[in-house]
């Protein structure tokens, strides 16, 4: 049953060269590869559907603008959540931003190949791996209880706060806003490192060059010339790290975000909540409305994702053509 | 000097003591100051790691304060690696169920995340169009981007109801309970998939057009070509792909805490609740255990598990790639 190959067609790759059972297998292969590549598009399709079918009778206005609360389900909002993840937000980019950036620029404007640079390197290639989780485990002994210096039996025990420039700082930090904010700049730090060191490398040697010959310092050329022109990708890879941020919990649950706040933070040392924490938090209660809640909450946490990413679309379409000469 | 020509000597010689050169600006302290202000940004990260692996070792394995033991001084090691019973308020912690929780979920994730990431590589790569291509990628990237509280929620809320239910309980009739390991495995292999297909496709699309079209010109089908020596030639970046997945899968936190629950269970049973690893540090952290007892510091010791086992996979991941990979000029 095997044809030749007629005069008005020359065979193609995926014809099996004419034989039936190679055709079939090819065909069958192919069409497999299709499959699983639609599966991720349908089961995101899916997920999306169906949350915001269970969310139909929450989401709104008063859902926005409603804080949690422990004794009517129906009427818990998720503005603890929204405020609690901003200033969270607010704070990691203070923190992560100026060191993420700053060790992206010496590994590519100042680092040699020496064994320092290769072991920070390297170290940045495993510190992308680490389960979130164990960041969660550095921020709790490191900020919030600070190895136990200031807890009964340590070394400084009865030290409450000091006093910086006029503000009272709390030691140690505890569950506060700063403890998750700290641990969560050290989870996004080899993120904008990364996307930081692409955005410098894709500055052209020639700016470089001709602000050096020009007599500029080294740091005079990367404040005035490099850093201006890769501005935008940094922004972009800063985004993109956020909303990474915005949506880890495991982190915060072992910082001690409360799951139960029902007010909104005020300040970076005062107790908090994250979108998150309230979904993670609704998801496993037991009461119908909670899980209606929770529903809700994600889409308003995708809602801010979405405004997140295209924000860092436009940053990068728009300044994309400037770089071209 | 020079006599010897009638070039007048126009050089400039500094008076006597001195050098034009100032070995010292402001300008100059400046930058070095800005330097090492920079390499102390760079540092920065490797004082992370250097900060994880002391607080994992010192509160589980060896603490130099005597009123402060580690985990492991206070509890035996060989009953907690072979003790099958997880009981963290008998004080029985025999590390199996947990181990074997993480082993169901990951084993699940791999089974779906795996192949259907490496089948879609292979379309992306060899089959789809350009304008098919630019449009899956960005869906399969939005996939990635979702925070895991959600998939947890859609294991709990869907998954579980509406897939696993209807399909084992229903129509086979096994014991579905409400959490369990299969719906965790499978929003966990959903998730790995983009990570999956992003890196193999990288490495598919790595191999050069020569080998293909070599391969068509002895007479392969497409599918030969892309079974049989494309996909082997980036088999490197596909191991390392499987890897840094597998890794992913195993410290995943959220989603398995709420979709398997937290109920410590040695069994091979994949539709009862078990418990992670990972399940177990939340857990433990959010209950209210005394927080320097001896008690709270297995958490410690889990994460330490944990971290092993994940950094281990990793450094496998970069050797496989480093090793192995085919060099084309």
């Amino acid at each position: 049953m095997s044809s030749t190959p007629s005069a008005e067609r020359a065979p193609t790759p995926t014809d099996g060269g004419g034989s039936p059972r190679a055709y079939f297998t090819g065909r069958a292969f192919t069409e497999l590869c299709r499959i699983a590549t639609f599966f991720g598009v349908a089961v995101l399709a899916v997920l999306l559907l169906s949350v915001a079918w269970q969310s139909r009778h929450r989401i709104g206005w008063e859902f926005i603008a409603n804080h949690d609360s422990i004794l009517d389900p129906g009427k818990a909002g998720v503005l603890g959540g929204m405020m609690g993840s901003m200033w969270l937000m607010l704070l990691t980019v203070i923190f992560a931003v100026p060191i993420g950036v700053g060790a992206a620029i010496y590994l590519e404007e100042y680092a040699g190949n020496t064994w320092v640079t290769r072991l920070i390197r390297t170290n940045l290639a495993n510190l992308a791996g680490v389960p979130s989780i164990v960041y969660g485990i550095l921020g709790l002994t490191v900020f919030v209880r600070m190895f136990g210096i200031f807890s009964r039996g340590g070394p400084a025990a009865g030290v409450e706060a000091i006093h910086v420039l006029g503000v009272r700082i709390p030691l140690p930090f505890e569950d506060r806003v700063i403890s998750g904010a700290l641990t969560l700049s050290l989870l996004i730090l080899p993120i904008i490192i990364v996307a930081s060191q692409e955005a410098l490398r894709a500055v052209p040697p020639s700016i470089r060059h001709a602000s050096l010959a020009l007599g500029a310092t080294r740091w005079e050329t990367i404040r005035y010339q490099v850093l201006p022109v890769s501005l935008p990708g940094i922004c972009t890879g800063v985004i993109l790290a956020l909303s990474r941020a915005i949506g880890e919990t495991a982190p915060l649950v072992m910082v001690g975000a409360a799951t139960f706040y029902l007010r909104t933070p005020d300040g970076p040392f005062s107790v908090y909540t994250a979108i998150p924490m309230q979904i993670y938090n609704w998801a496993t209660q037991p009461q119908a409305e909670y899980r209606e809640a929770a529903a809700a909450a994600i889409l308003v946490l995708l809602g801010g994702l979405l405004f997140l990413n295209g924000m860092a679309i436009f940053i990068r379409n728009h300044y994309q053509k400037k770089l071209q000469p | 000097m020079s006599q010897a020509t009638d070039i007048p000597d126009r050089t400039i010689t500094p008076p006597p003591g001195q050098s034009f050169v100032r070995r010292w600006t402001l300008r100059r302290a400046k930058e070095h100051l800005i330097q090492a202000v920079l390499f102390l940004c760079a540092i920065l990260s490797v004082a992370t790691t250097i900060g994880i692996i002391l607080v994992l070792l010192s509160e589980s394995v060896y603490s130099f304060a005597p009123d402060n033991p580690a985990f492991f001084q206070v509890f035996s090691f060989t009953e907690f690696v072979t003790g099958t019973e997880w009981v963290y308020k008998d004080d029985k912690f025999g590390v199996l169920p947990l181990l074997c929780g993480t082993i169901l979920v990951a084993g699940i994730a791999a089974l779906i995340g795996l192949p259907t990431g490496i089948l879609s590589a292979v379309f992306l790569s060899e089959y789809a169009s350009p304008r098919l291509r630019s449009t899956v990628k960005p869906i399969l990237e939005i996939l990635a981007g979702i925070p895991t509280v959600v998939y947890g929620y859609f294991a709990l809320a869907f998954v579980n109801p509406y897939v696993l239910r209807p399909l084992f309980e229903g129509v086979l009739g096994f014991d579905v309970s409400s959490q369990n390991a299969a719906s965790a495995g499978i929003v966990v292999g959903i998730m790995i998939i983009p990570m999956v297909s992003s890196l193999s496709e990288d490495a598919l699309r790595a191999v050069p057009r020569s080998l293909r079209e070599a391969g068509y010109a002895l007479g392969s089908t497409k599918f030969d070509v892309s079974t049989k020596v494309v996909v082997p030639a980036a088999l490197s970046g596909i191991i390392a792909s499987f890897l840094l997945a597998v890794s992913r899968a195993i410290g995943e936190t959220m989603a398995v805490a709420i979709a398997a629950g937290l109920t410590p269970n040695l069994t091979a049973d994949v539709f009862e609740p078990v418990q992670t690893m990972t399940g177990y540090i939340v857990q433990i952290s959010s209950a209210d255990v005394d927080a320097g007892s001896a008690k709270y510091k297995s958490l410690y010791a889990v994460a330490l598990c944990l971290f092993c086992a994940t950094l281990a996979m990793n450094i496998v991941s970069q050797w496989v790639m480093r090793r192995f990979r085919e060099v084309y000029e």
